[in-house]
C-alpha cells in the first residue's frame, strides 16, 4: 500500500517536473511571477478556506507573519546548506555555527550595549551608545562567515566525507561553547539591543518594528529570492559543473584540471555566508541573541530540510524548509513532539525515498540505477 | 592556566583521567567495530549508551535499591543491572541496524544517507526518553537530570606514591580492560570473530567464501552495543546520573577516542580512550571546566589533520584487530 | 600490418623539440621498487608507445607523470619545467592530459558536460565572475551568437546578437558558448556526438572510452597520454581507434600510448619504450623493438602478442 502510494507520487512528480522543464518561457515566467506575488500576499491571506493555513486562527496560535518570517529565514539557511551538501556533496553538520556567527556579528558590532562595541567606544573615545550601523554589519557578518568557512574548511576539506561531518559538528559546538563562556560575547545571557534595518518612519514608528512583522517577512523574502538567483547562477556555470564533477569523482576531476580543493572551499564559504545572512536577519528581528539559541539540534534541522526535500534541488530544499518549520507551528500541541517527529521523518524518508521528496533530476536517476545494481547483484548471488 | 594545581595532583588527575578514558574506550569499541566492517560512522551509537544508563536506573528502581540497601540487594541489583544494560544496549543497537541501516544497504544507498538516517535514529531515541515516555509514564522521563542511587560508596582502597585509588576507579578501569581483552580474544580466536575479520577485509570475497554478511553485521552491532551497555553500567557507578541527552557528548568523545587510536582498530580504541580521558582531565585543570568539552573536539580536529589514521592505524582486518 | 607506413611516419616528425623528459625516475612504495631509473623522452608530434608485460610499471609511470605520485628520485620535465611537486590540476594546465585504464568518467553527467569539465581547465571564470558576470568582453565577430540553430526564434537571436555587439558579453557567457561549441566539435571528432546528451553511465562501453579521449583533449593538452584505450575492444574497434589516434596526432598533439595489444602499438606508434619490472629494457623503432631478443623474452609469457609482433 505504502509503496503504491509512493510510486504514484513519484510518477506524478516526475511528469510535472518533465512538463516544467520542457515548458516554454512565456508559460513559466508568468507562473513564477504569480507564485512570487502570492508569497508577498501571504501575510494578508484571509479568504476561507485558504486562510486555514494561517497559524494564528485558534487561541494561542503563533503570529502568522512571524511564522512566515521564520520559514523564509530557514529557507535561506537551507539554500545555503544545499550548496554545501547538495551541490558539492560535503556533509556539514556544524552549519548552525555559521548561523550563530551571522547573528552574533550583528549583535556584537551593532548593539550599543554589547561588550565589543563598548570596548571599541572606550578605546577610541567615541560617544556613549555608539555602534556600527546595521548596513555595515552585513559585510562584517559575511566576512566573518567567509573567514570562518575558510579556516574550518582549509584543514578539513581534505578529509573523507564522514570525518568531515563529525569535524564540522565539533566546530558547531565549539562556536556555541565559546559564545557561552566568553566575556566578549556576553556569556550565557547573550546580547540585547540588536539594531534593525533602516527605513522610512511610518505611523511614528520605525519601518521595521516588532509589530509590523510582515515587513520583516517581505525583507527576508526579497533576500531569499536574490540569493536563490545568485546560487542558480553559480549552479549553471563552470563552478556548478566543477562541484558536480568533484562530487562524482574527485581525483578524476582534479586530473581534468578542476582545482578541487579551491572549489570545495568556495562551496563551504558560500554556504557559510548564506547561513550568516540568515542568522543576521533572524537576530536583527529578535533584537536579542543568546548562545542556547544555537544548539546543535538546529544543525540537524537544517540538514533535515535539505535532505528531506531532496538535496541538490532548490525547489525540494524550499519545500523541506517549509514543511519542517511550518507544520509544528500550525499544529501547536505538536511543538514538543517536533524533534521526535524530525527523527521519525528523517528515518522514514531516507529508508523509503532516499533521494528526498523532490529530488534533483540527476539524483533521482542515480538512486534508481543504484537500486537496480543492488538488485542485479542480489540476483547474481 | 593553573599549572601548580595540575603538577601538584598529577597522579590523581591521571587516575581520574584513566577512569574517564576507560568508559570512552568501551563506547569507542562500538564505533570502531561498526566502522571496521561497514565503513560507516554509527551516529546513533551514543544513544545506545544512553539507553544503557536508563536501564540501570530502571533496574535499581525495580529492586528498590538505594544507598541504604543491604549487601545482598546491592550485589543482586548491580549484577542484574549489568546484564540488563548490556542486553538493552545490544538490543537497541540491533534495532537501529534492522530499522535504519539494513533497508539502505539493500538499496545500495550512498554513505551520506546512512549518516542522515543515523542522525534520525539518534533524535528518535533521545526524544523517546526526553519527551515521549514522559507523555506516557511521567517523570523521571523528560528533560531533567536524573540521579541514580549510589549503591557502592566511594572508598579509598590504597595509596600509591601519594595517589589514592578508590574502589570505583579500580572497578571501572579493570572492568573496561577486562571487556576489551574478552572482545579482543573473541574477534581474534573464535569462528564468529574470524567471520567479522573476513568481512572487514573484503566483504565480497567473504560472502563468496560462505560468510553470512548480514549475520556478521548483526553480530558487530550486538557486540558494540553490549560494550556500550557495560560502559553505561560503569558510568552510572562513577557518576550516579543520567539524562536524555547524555549520549551526545560521550558519543563525540568516544568517537574521538576511536579516531585517535585509529578507527577500525580495537586496541586503538583502548589507547585512544585512555589518552583522551587523561588529556581532558589535564586540560580542564589547566583552563577551566567550562572548556572541558572543547578539548575532545580540538583533539579530534588535530588528529584528523595531522594523522587521520590514528595512533595505531586503521583497519579491523589488517592490524589483527 | 601497417609497417609499410612506419618509415614515413617517423620522418614526418619535423622538429625534434623534446616535449616530455623522463629522467632517471625511480619510484618506491615502501620496499617495493615500482620504477627503477626509467629514462626516456617524447618529441613533439610523435606517437610514443609505452609497452611491457602486466605489472611492468606502465601505469605507475603514467601516474608519476600526471602528478598522482611523486618520484622518489629523478626528474620529470615537461617543456623544460619540473612536473613533480605540482598538483594534478596544475599539471593538466601545463598541457598534459590523460585517460584512465579503468574508465573514470563523471557517470551522472551527460557526455557533453563531461567534455565541458575538460574545457573548463582553460576557462577563467571565477566564482565571483560566475556570480556577478560583470567582467564584460567585446566578442570577436566569430564569437557572436549564431542566428540559426540556437533553438530560439530568429528575432530573439538577432536581439541577442545586437545586445552582444553593443554591451559586450560576460566572460562567463563567452566561455560557456565557446566551451559548448568546442565540446560538440570534440564529440564529433571522436565520433560520439549522437549521444551528447546521454548520461555518461548510460553510454555503451566503446563510447565511454572515446568520451574519455574527448574529455582529455578538451583540456587543450600538448601531450595526450592514453592508458590502454583499446582494452576490451574487438579488432574492428581497434582499427578505428588506431585511425583516431593518428587523427589526434594530425591535430598537432603529441601522444603517449600505453597499450597491451602489440599489434595496435606496432601499427600506430613512431617509437616504442619497453618496460619490464620497472626498468626500461628497450627503446627504438617498432621494427627494432619487435626483433629485440630481450623484448621477446619479456613477452614470452604472452605468445600471441609475441607472435603477432
Amino acid at each position: 500500500m505504502s509503496t503504491t502510494l509512493l510510486d504514484r507520487y513519484a510518477t506524478a512528480r516526475k511528469a510535472l517536473a518533465d512538463n516544467w522543464a520542457n515548458g516554454p518561457i512565456w508559460v513559466k515566467l508568468p507562473i513564477v511571477l504569480a507564485l512570487i506575488s502570492f508569497c508577498f500576499y501571504l501575510p494578508y491571506l484571509n479568504i476561507l478556506p485558504f486562510a486555514q493555513i494561517r497559524t494564528d486562527l485558534g487561541a494561542g496560535g503563533t503570529d502568522w507573519s512571524s511564522v512566515l518570517f521564520l520559514i523564509v529565514i530557514y529557507m535561506i539557511a537551507a539554500v545555503g546548506l544545499n550548496v554545501v551538501i547538495g551541490l558539492a556533496g560535503l556533509l556539514d553538520l556544524g552549519y548552525v555555527g555559521f548561523y550563530a556567527l551571522g547573528a552574533y556579528s550583528v549583535a556584537l558590532f551593532g548593539s550599543p550595549s554589547s561588550p565589543v562595541t563598548e570596548a571599541i567606544a572606550r578605546k577610541f573615545d567615541l560617544s556613549e551608545g555608539w555602534a556600527v550601523p546595521f548596513a555595515a554589519c552585513i559585510p562584517i557578518a559575511i566576512a566573518f562567515a567567509l573567514v570562518a568557512g575558510v579556516i574550518l574548511g582549509a584543514p578539513t576539506l581534505r578529509l573523507r566525507g564522514d570525518y568531515l561531518a563529525i569535524v564540522t559538528m565539533g566546530f558547531g559546538e565549539i562556536i556555541r561553547i565559546i559564545l557561552r563562556n566568553s566575556e566578549f560575547t556576553g556569556g550565557p545571557s547573550g546580547v540585547i539591543g540588536i539594531p534593525k534595518p533602516p527605513g522610512p518612519e511610518q505611523d511614528g514608528r520605525d519601518y521595521f518594528n516588532s509589530l509590523d512583522v510582515h515587513r520583516w517577512y517581505w525583507l527576508a523574502l526579497i533576500v531569499l529570492i536574490l540569493l536563490m538567483f545568485a546560487v542558480r547562477r553559480l549552479e549553471h556555470s563552470r563552478v556548478g559543473r566543477s562541484w558536480l564533477a568533484i562530487r562524482e569523482d574527485e581525483d578524476a576531476a582534479a586530473i581534468m584540471g578542476v582545482p578541487a580543493f579551491k572549489f570545495k572551499l568556495w562551496a563551504f564559504a558560500i554556504g557559510a555566508a548564506l547561513g550568516a545572512i540568515a542568522g543576521l536577519l533572524f537576530a536583527s528581528k529578535q533584537g536579542v541573541v543568546e548562545p542556547n539559541g544555537f544548539r546543535l539540534n538546529l544543525s540537524f534541522l537544517f540538514v533535515a530540510m535539505v535532505v528531506i526535500g531532496g538535496s541538490g534541488n532548490m525547489v525540494g530544499v524550499l519545500i523541506g524548509a517549509f514543511l519542517i518549520t511550518y507544520l509544528p507551528e500550525r499544529f501547536r500541541g505538536f511543538e514538543q513532539w517536533r524533534p521526535f517527529a524530525f527523527g521519525v521523518a528523517l528515518v522514514a524518508v531516507m529508508v523509503l525515498r532516499p533521494q528526498g521528496l523532490v529530488p534533483n533530476r540527476r539524483r533521482a536517476k542515480e538512486f534508481e540505477d543504484r537500486r537496480h545494481e543492488a538488485k542485479e547483484a542480489a540476483a547474481d548471488v | 592556566m593553573d599549572f601548580t594545581s595540575l603538577i601538584d595532583n598529577l597522579g590523581s588527575h591521571t587516575v581520574d583521567g584513566l577512569t574517564k578514558g576507560a568508559i570512552y574506550a568501551l563506547v569507542a569499541l562500538g564505533y570502531t567495530l561498526v566502522y571496521g566492517v561497514l565503513r560507516l560512522i554509527n551516529f546513533a551509537h551514543s544513544e545506545v549508551f544512553m539507553v544503557g544508563t536508563w536501564t540501570v536506573f530502571g533496574v535499581y528502581a525495580v529492586f528498590n535499591a538505594t544507598a541504604a540497601s543491604g549487601v545482598g540487594t546491592v550485589i543482586l541489583a548491580t549484577s542484574v543491572a549489568l546484564i540488563a544494560a548490556t542486553l538493552a544496549s545490544a538490543g537497541t543497537a540491533l534495532a537501529v541496524e534492522r530499522i535504519a541501516y539494513r533497508p539502505l544497504r539493500k538499496k545500495n544507498a550512498p554513505p551520506l544517507i546512512f549518516l542522515i538516517t543515523a542522525i534520525g535514529c539518534s533524535l528518535v531515541l533521545v526524544e523517546l526518553f526526553g519527551h515521549v515516555f514522559r507523555q506516557f509514564f511521567g517523570p523521571p522521563f523528560g528533560r531533567a537530570l536524573v540521579s541514580i542511587p549510589t549503591l557502592i560508596d566511594t572508598k579509598v582502597l590504597f595509596t600509591v606514591g601519594g595517589v589514592s585509588i578508590t574502589n570505583i576507579q579500580l572497578i571501572v578501569i579493570f572492568g573496561a580492560v577486562l571487556m576489551m581483552v574478552l572482545l579482543d580474544l573473541f574477534v581474534n580466536y573464535s569462528r564468529l570473530g574470524r567471520g567479522v575479520r573476513a568481512v572487514a577485509q573484503d566483504p565480497d570475497t567473504a560472502a563468496l567464501m560462505g560468510v553470512n554478511q548480514d549475520r556478521v553485521i548483526m553480530l558487530v552491532f550486538v557486540l558494540g552495543g553490549a560494550m556500550a551497555g557495560v560502559a553505561a553500567m560503569l558510568y552510572t557507578l562513577r557518576y550516579d546520573i543520567t539524562k536524555f541527552d547524555i549520549g551526545f557528548l560521550i558519543g563525540v568523545k568516544a568517537f574521538t577516542a576511536a579516531v585517535l587510536g585509529g578507527i577500525g582498530n580495537l586496541r586503538g580504541a583502548l589507547v585512544g580512550g585512555l589518552l583522551l580521558g587523561v588529556v581532558e582531565v589535564y586540560s580542564s585543570t589547566l583552563f577551566s571546566s567550562n572548556w572541558e568539552d572543547v578539548t575532545a573536539f580540538v583533539v579530534l580536529i588535530a588528529v584528523l589533520m595531522f594523522r587521520p589514521t590514528g595512533i595505531l592505524g586503521e583497519s579491523l582486518g589488517k592490524a589483527r584487530a | 600490418m601497417s609497417e609499410l607506413s612506419l618509415e614515413k611516419q617517423t620522418n614526418a616528425t619535423p622538429d625534434d623539440e623534446v616535449v616530455l623528459e623522463v629522467d632517471q625516475v625511480t619510484l618506491k612504495f615502501g620496499g617495493v621498487v615500482a620504477l627503477n631509473g626509467v629514462d626516456f623522452h617524447i618529441r613533439r608530434g610523435e606517437i610514443l608507445g609505452l609497452i611491457g608485460p602486466n605489472g611492468a610499471g606502465k601505469t605507475t609511470c603514467f601516474n608519476a607523470m600526471t602528478g598522482v605520485y611523486a618520484p622518489t628520485s629523478g626528474n620529470i620535465r615537461f617543456l623544460g619545467k619540473q612536473v613533480s611537486g605540482r598538483q594534478s590540476h596544475q599539471i593538466t594546465r601545463m598541457g598534459i592530459a590523460r585517460t584512465f585504464q579503468n574508465i573514470r568518467l563523471f557517470p551522472e553527467m551527460s557526455a557533453l558536460e563531461n567534455v565541458l569539465v575538460g574545457c573548463d581547465a582553460r576557462h577563467k571564470t571565477s566564482v565571483l565572475g560566475a556570480l556577478f558576470r560583470a567582467y564584460r568582453v567585446r566578442p570577436k565577430p566569430e564569437e557572436l551568437p549564431e542566428i540559426t540553430g540556437t533553438g530560439l526564434t530568429r528575432a530573439q537571436s538577432r536581439l541577442r546578437r545586437a545586445t552582444a555587439k553593443v554591451f559586450g558579453v560576460s566572460r562567463h557567457t563567452l566561455e560557456e558558448r565557446a566551451g559548448r561549441k568546442k565540446a560538440m566539435e570534440l564529440l564529433r571528432f571522436v565520433g560520439i556526438a549522437d549521444r551528447a546528451n546521454d548520461l555518461a553511465r548510460n553510454l555503451p562501453y566503446g563510447y565511454q572510452r572515446r568520451l574519455e579521449i574527448a574529455r582529455a583533449m578538451a583540456t587543450e593538452p600538448q601531450l595526450l597520454c592514453l592508458d590502454e584505450p583499446a582494452a576490451g575492444f574487438n579488432p574492428a574497434e581497434k582499427e578505428s581507434l588506431m585511425a583516431l589516434i593518428r587523427r589526434i596526432r594530425d591535430r598537432g598533439l603529441t601522444v603517449l600510448l600505453i597499450e597491451h595489444d602489440m599489434k595496435l602499438v606496432m601499427g600506430v606508434t613512431d617509437r616504442i619504450v619497453v618496460l619490464e619490472f620497472g626498468q626500461k629494457i628497450a627503446e627504438g623503432l617498432p621494427s627494432e623493438v619487435a626483433s629485440n631478443p630481450k623484448v621477446i623474452a619479456a613477452y614470452l609469457g604472452e605468445p600471441d602478442d609475441a607472435a603477432s609482433a
